[in-house]
């Protein structure tokens, strides 16, 4: 294995930057590594060796030629086949879009190319983002480099597999409901999802608006925090994007590497405990909790009680505007087209279109979007739903009116094995009963690796949430927690990932 | 709550626009019966005095100034149709033979 895929993306920026290895180097260690697991892995739907390796090489010339560069530029990533790419496939996981080339540049991706980040290629989620365990691609499952049988999470389960694969330092997903959190947690990464408007969505194929927000995935917190620099700020083709300063996520996350969170305050979400959880899952976040004391962080529970009804609402907001959404898909301008045989209209071939080109579970939630919708529902379901969200808003200000950030884990149980959940919709949703509070509420939240669980060996994730535009202080908490951590565990997390069958 | 029948759910399908089977019309009833009754729950704390949260932002009309900027030729906007014909999106009929 080429140590260069094991260094995190910072490292390899300096390197990089220095002219100690060239970009093309690293680019194609990279791909090299995609060429050797990806077979096993499927954590790619298209790889773009020529884009990268050209990409790469522009760097290396603009350092030849003394231009100044940014701060990751050379540093490969993978990017959720969810963002626009102008001239390489963009599916989100669905035979709706196979074979469409999208003629524009999400604003991610066009930000990612200005600062000189290289794009390996896109990786595989669940189709259209609906789900959490990457089993909802037409493409076929992710499998979880932890353990191959494993579900990898989702729905930016590629993203995150990619990370803990080695086939990439850096990776973006999008997070609607957890689908960059969840991930994370069961692949031992750290993923982060922005205050809701940080990062532009111009160009992100929207499932729910109002929830959909795109953020960054590493190996480390530094590194998350570097790429959410890059990635972020305002942009005028995004009509819910903040007009307002980026963060200081890397400043804070260089300031918590330091150590002490004495005078932060930390609370512990009592909702997410007990029934439903696996008890190792809870001992790890126990020993977590542990750990931020020892730095110094003032603990206390916090009682969040519209929490418990989070998810029975999100699994009515998010289909109704994703029935919305998808009525773009009408065989008409862009995607597959069925059944026009010149006979049918232009309704049955749209329908006819849709049934082949959906998957299940897209189905499904057009069809529960389509009835909350519904004169004579509208108030019970959808009405209803954004009540709750009322209530969750709450009490987040009620809970950050005596804490700096809320802590519990990422989700309730280890990575399951793949077919455990997908005839049970419902077991599938509450894999993400922790994370959507946050989505709802609009504010920062993030994942990052709290140890293994003690009773299977596999990744758990600690939350940490912030109020909106306080990004900074989950990295700053999650920096300090990161390094206490590894001096607990002897070494980072992600190094317990095995050695992947046919990787030499 | 009511629970939802195999014709209701063929109803939905056919609002939005999926010619479901009947393999699945059978599948998605009980799936969608089970789904619809737990996320029913948001009833029991949804009272009527809280207003409702459709955004987590405050949504204001966003202007810009009115200039001509570059934006998809021709072309680029066919590149991706299912059918296109003399510079335009070609369509199948959009009337019906019952309109």
């Amino acid at each position: 294995m080429n140590p260069l895929i094991r260094s995190t993306a910072a490292e390899l920026a300096a390197k990089i930057a220095s002219r100690e290895v060239s970009a093309v180097e690293v680019a194609q260690a990279h791909l090299d590594r995609i060429g050797e697991v990806d077979g096993a892995v499927n954590a790619f739907l298209h790889v773009d060796t020529e884009g990268a390796l050209k990409a790469a090489r522009k760097v290396d010339d603009d350092l030849a030629a003394g231009a100044h560069v940014g701060p990751l530029a050379g540093v490969p990533i993978a990017l959720k086949d969810v963002l626009t790419t102008e001239g390489v496939p963009t599916t989100v996981g669905s035979k709706m879009l196979e074979g469409w080339v999208p003629p524009y540049d999400a604003t991610v991706t066009r930000r990612l190319k200005e600062a000189g980040v290289v794009i390996l290629g896109k990786t595989n989620m669940d189709e259209f983002a609906m789900g959490s365990s990457t089993e909802n691609s037409a493409y076929g499952p992710t499998r979880n480099p932890w353990d191959l049988d494993r579900i990898p999470g989702g729905s930016g389960g590629g993203s995150a597999a990619a990370l803990a694969a080695f086939q990439a330092p850096l990776s973006i997903g999008t997070d609607t409901g957890g689908s960059i959190r969840q991930p994370g947690a069961v692949t031992g990464t750290v993923g982060v999802k922005p205050t809701y408007g940080g990062v532009s969505r111009y160009g992100l194929v929207a499932f729910s608006s109002s929830l959909d927000q795109a953020g960054p995935c590493a190996r480390t917190v530094l590194d998350a925090a570097l790429l959410h620099e890059v990635i972020a700020g305002y942009d005028p083709m995004d009509s819910t994007s903040i007009n307002a300063p980026v963060p200081p996520v890397v400043a804070a996350a260089r300031e918590g590497a330091s150590g002490d969170l004495s005078g932060v305050r930390v609370g512990v979400v009592t909702q997410f405990s007990g029934e439903g959880y696996q008890p190792g899952v809870l001992r790890s976040f126990e020993a977590a909790v542990a750990q931020l004391k020892q730095l110094g962080a003032e603990v206390v529970e916090v009682s969040c009680p519209s929490f418990d009804y989070a998810l029975p609402a999100y699994y009515l907001i998010a289909p109704s505007e994703a029935s919305s959404n998808l009525a773009r898909f009408d065989a008409m301008r862009y995607g597959i087209r069925v059944g026009d045989d010149s006979t049918r209209s232009a309704e049955e071939v749209m329908s006819l279109t849709r049934e082949a080109g959906f998957g299940p579970e897209v189905k499904r939630r057009i069809m529960i979007g389509t009835y909350a919708l519904s004169s004579g529902y509208y108030d019970a379901y959808y009405g209803s739903a954004q009540k709750v969200r009322t209530l969750i808003s709450r009490d987040f200000e009620a809970a950050f009116a005596t804490v700096d950030v809320l802590v519990s884990p990422t989700t309730p149980t280890t990575a399951f094995p793949l077919g455990e959940r997908t005839g049970d919709p419902m077991a599938m949703y509450k894999a993400d009963l922790c994370t959507i509070p946050a989505n709802l509420a609009g504010n920062a939240a993030m994942s990052l690796p709290s140890g293994l669980s003690d009773e299977d060996g596999l990744p758990v994730g600690l939350q940490i949430m912030a109020p909106a535009l306080q990004d900074h202080r989950m990295y700053r908490v999650a920096a300090a927690y990161e390094v206490a951590r590894d001096a607990a565990l002897g070494a980072p997390v992600i190094q317990g990932v095995p050695q992947l069958a046919g990787a030499r | 709550m009511p629970s939802i029948s195999r014709d209701e759910v063929a109803h939905l399908a056919r609002l939005a626009r999926l010619a479901v089977t009947d393999d699945e019309l059978d599948l998605f009833a009980g799936q969608l019966d089970v789904i619809l009754q737990s996320v029913a729950t948001v009833g029991d704390i949804a009272a009527a005095d809280i207003p409702p949260t459709s955004h987590a932002v405050p949504l204001t009309n966003v202007f810009r100034e009115d200039v001509v900027r570059p934006s998809l030729g021709q072309q680029q906007a066919l590149a991706g149709a299912p059918a296109a014909e003399d510079g335009r999106f070609r369509v199948p009929r959009i009337l019906g033979e019952e309109a």
